[in-house]
């Protein structure tokens, strides 16, 4: 049965629900326990499993995620939360040089059933240092998978698969996410976790996008329609891999693409996205492929800077505008 | 201790006090967003140090950092208009409240990354003693923050080459909601140091006349040429983490203990106004207490309670005014933005 519930509460039931199920599941983070996250992810699990399932850690974002990986290949199914993405920086090494390629180097002998969650993205005037969007790092990296949670629905059903698979799993939540609302339905069967969702049709082009940018094209999408408009939105969900198939069966229909990024543009998500659709669509394109990224700038406190340096809505109907029109 | 310096210092803690509760006001009201972390309660860890300090010494500091900046004089009026996010901020409203900046009063930054200071300061300290300068770091962190590697790479590197970095703990005793004991093995910090042969020692942080005496003498150590020191302050956050924490997992005895009996402005008012305690005042800090007190007010001089009422009422109003200035300055633009970028590119044209 469906019911409308926020994001975090997705997340916090899928980690509920799998952990009632999964005795080897193991939580790990700064303020996950008592104190129950800092988005209220983790909440009530503290009392429910106690403290070796749901462990407080220190600052220690290096060595946590690193104890996550050695736990993970002796059979415990890790689910870090780095508190925010900001701070995964000093995780790299754990998941760039340990998680994604202990399988690898050992000639394919270990299991790496680690999940990374962390929040990212820019939020509210949180300034340079803790709005930073890191997909394009992660993506580079081979041995890692990439799920970018949009919904409630897809939230609960990505954490439960990301928790039951073997594979080291990344997921990136927005922070301006968590209080929104959306219908969970926990008895529908999921769809593959790295299939994207064509969430609205059209025929005039074609817009990709994820995370929080799924509702800004949504609405972009809304106000062109007014227009005469008619664009598909497709939301990637995963970014590791990459869902080509439904996109380039969207472009076969519209033959234009626009893509959408909270994150600047230079050899960013957005770049990948471009380069793969080119060379599979070259052929069907009418125009260049064109990206609405954020600026080629650090993320300003200043409140007017900050709207100015991400995407707006307007930007994606003015680029939808002018790509249908060349 | 010298009368003109004991008002200094309480002069900064009144100051101190006052903006960061104006702060939260001007919070409350919008004028203010994102992360706002407070120093109510620890102003006599910033205040003490910060005046045993010269102004030649460099200071490193965190997320925390309004106050330290205060104290090492970047003005109330900078420090609000950064807050607001405007132009005139000392770091041009780029940064914000997590992110002060002052280079002319070597004010190196607040960094909001836990952990980022130690490096930084160390990196200073280097260069200070590679030119053999009488110059001294100081880097302020948290409790939490020494379980980061960060911390024991740095410490070790200013004990091997013997930087002259001054590492301030302030021990607030939380890491957000995780109490000490549940995130550190060893819940005395000062005892780390030791691991780097780095002297250390645990002040109460409550009291700026310790405070100011520990730093002066690990201050004088440095300029002497022994290496980094160490000073662990016990203090406490009357607030929550930040405006965005109500801090509710926090014991309700524990903060009215510390708020009652342990305010720190409020001891320092005391110790200052060390010419007028009441009887029960006497009664309650006991013989010998009485007698050290006696005799800071000869040696120190004194000051009346009107004296102290003209004091709060002057902060007061270079606070107000401070608010005044931010809210009328102009807001950055994006050609600002793109210039503070490219403020090392000295005008070469790339593309
Ligand atoms: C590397 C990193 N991890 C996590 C955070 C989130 N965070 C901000 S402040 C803080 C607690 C720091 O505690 P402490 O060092 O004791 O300083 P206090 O805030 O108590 O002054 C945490 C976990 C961060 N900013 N940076
Ligand atoms: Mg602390």
């Amino acid at each position: 049965m469906a019911e409308a519930i926020f994001y975090w509460q997705a997340l916090n039931r899928a980690l509920d629900t799998r952990m009632a199920a999964d005795e080897s599941i193991v939580v790990l983070g700064e303020d996950v326990g008592l104190y129950g996250g800092s988005y209220r992810v983790t909440e009530g699990l503290y009392a429910k499993y106690g403290e070796w399932r749901v462990r407080d850690t220190p600052i220690s974002e290096g060595s946590f995620t690193g104890l996550g990986v050695g736990a993970a290949m002796v059979g415990l199914r890790p689910v870090v939360e780095i508190m925010t993405i900001n701070f995964a920086l000093l995780a790299l090494d754990a998941i760039i040089n340990m998680a994604a390629k202990i399988p690898f180097m050992s000639g394919g002998q270990f299991p790496m059933p680690l999940v990374v969650r962390m929040p990212g993205g820019v939020a509210k005037q949180l300034a340079a240092q803790h709005s930073q969007r890191l997909e394009q790092t992660l993506m580079n990296v081979p041995g890692l998978r990439i799920a970018v949670p949009a919904t409630p629905q897809d939230a609960y059903w990505q954490l439960c698969q990301a928790i039951s698979s073997d594979e080291p799993i990344v997921l990136l939540e927005h922070e301006l996410l968590y209080f929104s609302k959306g219908e969970l339905d926990e008895s529908r069967p999921p769809p593959p976790m790295h299939r994207a969702e064509l969430c609205r049709p059209g025929r005039n082009l074609t817009i990709v996008t994820y995370s929080r940018m799924r509702d800004l094209a949504l609405k972009a999408a809304m106000q062109l329609a007014e227009t005469g408009i008619e664009a598909e939105v497709i939301d990637l969900r995963s970014l590791r891999p990459i869902d080509w198939d439904c996109c380039v069966a969207s472009l076969e229909k519209t033959h234009r693409l626009l893509i959408v990024e909270e994150d600047s543009g230079f050899a960013g998500a957005g770049a990948e996205i471009s380069a793969g659709l080119t060379e599979r669509c070259f052929a069907i394109l009418d125009a260049p492929p064109r990206r609405v990224a954020a600026e080629e700038l650090p993320i300003a406190y200043n409140a007017a800077l900050e709207a100015a340096s991400i995407p707006q809505v307007a930007d994606v109907v003015r680029a939808s505008q002018q790509l249908c029109r060349s | 201790m010298e009368s003109d310096l004991l008002k200094k210092m309480l002069r900064d803690m009144l100051l101190a006090r006052a903006f960061e509760e104006r702060a939260a006001q001007a919070y409350a009201q919008g004028d203010i967003a994102g992360f706002l972390h407070l120093y109510p309660g620890e102003e006599a860890v910033g205040v003490g140090v910060l005046h045993a300090a010269e102004p030649a010494d460099y200071v490193v500091s965190t997320y925390r950092e309004h106050v330290h900046a205060l104290v090492r004089g970047v003005p109330a009026s900078t420090v609000m208009a950064e807050l607001f996010g405007r132009k005139t901020g000392c770091s041009g409203g780029m940064g914000g409240s997590m992110h002060l900046f002052d280079r002319e009063r070597r004010f190196m930054g607040g960094y909001a990354i836990v952990g980022e200071t130690f490096p930084v300061a160390t990196g200073i300290g280097y260069a200070i003693a590679m030119r053999e300068l009488p110059e001294a770091v100081i880097c302020f962190f948290g409790d939490g923050a020494v379980n980061q590697g960060t911390f024991h790479e740095s410490l070790n590197m200013a004990a091997l080459w013997k930087l002259p970095v001054l590492f301030v703990c302030e021990n607030n005793h939380y890491q957000i909601g995780t109490e000490i004991h549940r995130h550190s093995a060893v819940a005395e910090v000062y005892k780390r140091a030791c691991g780097y042969r780095i002297p250390a020692r645990r002040v109460d942080g409550m009291d700026v006349l310790t405070v100011h005496q520990a730093a002066q003498e690990a201050l004088a150590q440095i300029r002497a040429g022994n290496g980094p020191q160490f000073i662990e302050c016990e203090t406490y956050r009357f607030r929550g983490h930040s405006m965005a924490d109500p801090g509710s997992y926090r014991p309700r005895v524990e903060l009215q203990a510390f708020e009652k009996n342990e305010d720190p402005v409020k001891i320092a008012i005391a110790e200052t106004a060390a010419a007028y305690p009441s009887a029960e005042q006497i009664a309650a800090v006991g013989r010998d207490n009485i007698a050290s007190l006696a005799g800071s007010l000869h040696r120190g001089g004194h000051i009346s309670t009107a004296h102290l009422d003209a004091m709060q009422a002057e902060v007061a109003a270079q606070v107000e005014e401070a608010v005044r200035f931010a809210a009328a300055s102009p807001e950055p633009t994006l050609e600002d933005a793109q210039a503070a970028l490219d403020c090392n590119r000295q005008g070469e044209v790339l593309v």
